[in-house]
């Protein structure tokens, strides 16, 4: 059950709350990173019980190693199910990455090689987590930096069997396309083409940074910045192809006040509106 | 010698083993500057952490400042990566580390800090718990005989250095130069009704008696603690703190 309304939404930062509390914005959701709220109590699941009364909740998870060569952890996977049990969130949601090796985790979303292999344990792990969480999640297409001599399969080949044989949704990250395109000096537009935009239940917007190398730009998927201009191109091409879907606004460095952050919302809000619009004359 | 595993499993070490200085792992392409874009992956993963641990020891990070922290942090990961995704945990082991980490061997009250944050760190994410009205004290016919149980965050931190002042005198805002605690310190941490998270310099008599209910002694026994620490040690200022910040979850009689 994926039900998160076809609006624009933000992440979650403590350091809002007190400016969401008494301005209450006009927001369709929130979406917060489960590892936060994985402690027993106190002020996280204090914000979080109050923001839930309010708001539709998207609980996304960046640890879950899903793309790992080991099991998946079971004892972090029972605490998302407490967590999904506790605040019924609408969506969940998690990474075709890995993070975690030999029990040390890495804090970072990594790539993996796209094969046969390494299709069939990126299922396996998925049919784990929706069988213990009784419920369908979505999984993001990552940014990438590099790639593998290894890969058999392109990435969107890989996410469409993902959909076929566990049934899942996807998370389209707009920027993570645009940032992997770029690095791999691949058309966006060509990927988007070939993306399984049925399965996709939301849309991840967030800002990158650029490095200069000597071959051309290297974007760094750094979430500090706002949504560039060529991703809110991408945005509206999508959704012209989709539909009004739930849209994040990801800003988790350099945080700034929340009117910056519903700044952008408001421009995806009015894209999505401008899509209404358009639909119901079509109907 | 083990044997490179195969597959999936072998990629993955591979990977890690480039991540922490080994080279460029087989099959990694790129269209250019190979060796500078999976540094991005190295950089993220080694910056995520430092990070992470800086946000858990901020007045430790203050007081070696943040170019040495950085520095020290990196060799801290190396020896103790957190063992789970659930952040908020790690960091155990910090405190241990500082002791015997010889670059700050002349800052000795570093650890006792660290443990204090490491409290701190650990009451902020504590179980909630309600809880008792003060006239649950107020109206035992035989209070020594009553068993205080504390709230899941309250903990002591005893330090043969004023650690709860350091602590303090390392806030934001705070001025370091003027820190004048000299000797030992006993640092009590809870959390409070406003769910914040206050360090407060006990008494020795303050001290034992916290330390006597958090062993699950009455309040009889855990006075006398008081007063054998503290002569003439009167246990109700200590009491009144713990009951106005909603420390005592339970008072019930002895078993």
């Amino acid at each position: 059950m994926i039900n998160l309304p076809a609006a624009p939404g933000l992440g979650f930062k403590p350091e809002h709350f007190a400016a969401i509390r008494s301005t209450r914005p006009d927001l369709g959701f929130f979406e917060v990173h489960a590892e936060n709220y994985m402690g027993a109590g106190g002020v996280p699941h204090a914000q979080l019980r109050e923001l839930r009364a309010d708001y539709a909740l998207s609980l996304h998870g960046v640890g879950l190693s899903i793309g790992g060569a080991g099991r998946l952890d079971a004892e972090h996977l029972a605490r998302l199910n407490r967590l999904c049990n506790a605040y019924e969130p609408e969506s969940f949601s998690e990474h075709l990455a890995w993070s975690s090796h030999g029990g040390d985790y890495l804090n970072d979303l990594l790539p993996l090689p796209y094969t046969p292999e390494t299709l069939g344990i990126v299922c396996d792990h998925i049919d784990e987590v929706q069988a213990v969480l009784g419920r369908r999640m979505l999984l993001e297409n990552p940014s990438t930096y590099v790639l593998f001599a290894q890969s058999t399969l392109s990435e969107t080949e890989f996410l469409a069997e993902v959909v076929r044989r566990t049934g899942c949704g996807l998370l389209l990250d707009v920027n993570n396309v645009f940032v992997s395109a770029t690095n791999h000096r691949t058309d966006p537009r060509a990927y988007l083409a070939d993306f399984p935009l049925a399965a996709v239940g939301e849309l991840h917007l967030g800002g990158h940074a650029e490095e200069a190398l000597p071959s051309g730009p290297l974007l760094i998927d750094a979430h500090g910045t706002p949504v560039a201009d060529p991703v809110w191109t991408l945005y509206a091409e999508v959704l012209a192809r989709t539909g009004p879907l739930p849209t994040l606004i990801e800003w988790d460095n350099d945080v700034p006040e929340l009117p910056v952050l519903l700044t952008e919302a408001a421009r995806a809000g009015a894209l999505l509106d401008a899509l209404e619009v358009r639909h119901a004359r079509a109907g | 010698m083990l044997a490179p595993a195969e597959g999936h499993g072998g990629f993955v070490a591979a990977f890690r083993a480039g991540l922490v200085g080994g080279g460029l792992p087989e099959g990694v392409t790129a269209v250019a500057e190979a060796e500078q874009r999976f540094a991005v992956y190295r950089n993220n993963v080694a910056h995520s952490l430092t990070e992470a641990l800086a946000r858990r020891f901020p007045a430790v990070s203050r007081l070696v400042g943040d170019a040495f922290f950085r520095a020290m942090a990196r060799v801290f990961i190396a020896q103790h990566p957190p063992a789970s995704p659930v952040l908020l945990d790690w960091g155990a082991e910090f405190p241990g580390f500082l002791k015997g980490f010889p670059p700050v061997a002349g800052l000795p009250y570093l650890p006792d800090v660290a443990r204090i944050e490491r409290a701190r760190g650990l009451a902020y994410h504590a179980a909630d718990a309600v809880a008792v009205s003060p006239a649950a004290l107020a109206g035992a016919t035989s209070p020594e005989a009553l068993r205080l149980v504390l709230h899941p965050s309250v903990a002591l931190v005893a330090s043969a250095w004023p650690a709860a002042s350091i602590w303090a005198a390392n806030q934001p805002g705070a001025d370091a130069a003027g820190m004048r605690a000299q000797g030992p310190e006993l640092a009590l941490i809870l959390r409070d009704r406003a769910l914040e998270v206050p360090v407060r310099a006990l008494a020795p008599g303050d001290a034992a008696l916290v330390a006597a209910l958090l062993a699950g002694q009455a309040l009889g026994p855990a006075a006398l603690r008081g007063q054998l620490a503290e002569p003439g040690h009167d246990p109700a200022a200590v009491l009144g703190y713990l009951m106005a910040a909603g420390a005592i979850i339970e008072v019930g009689e002895a078993a």
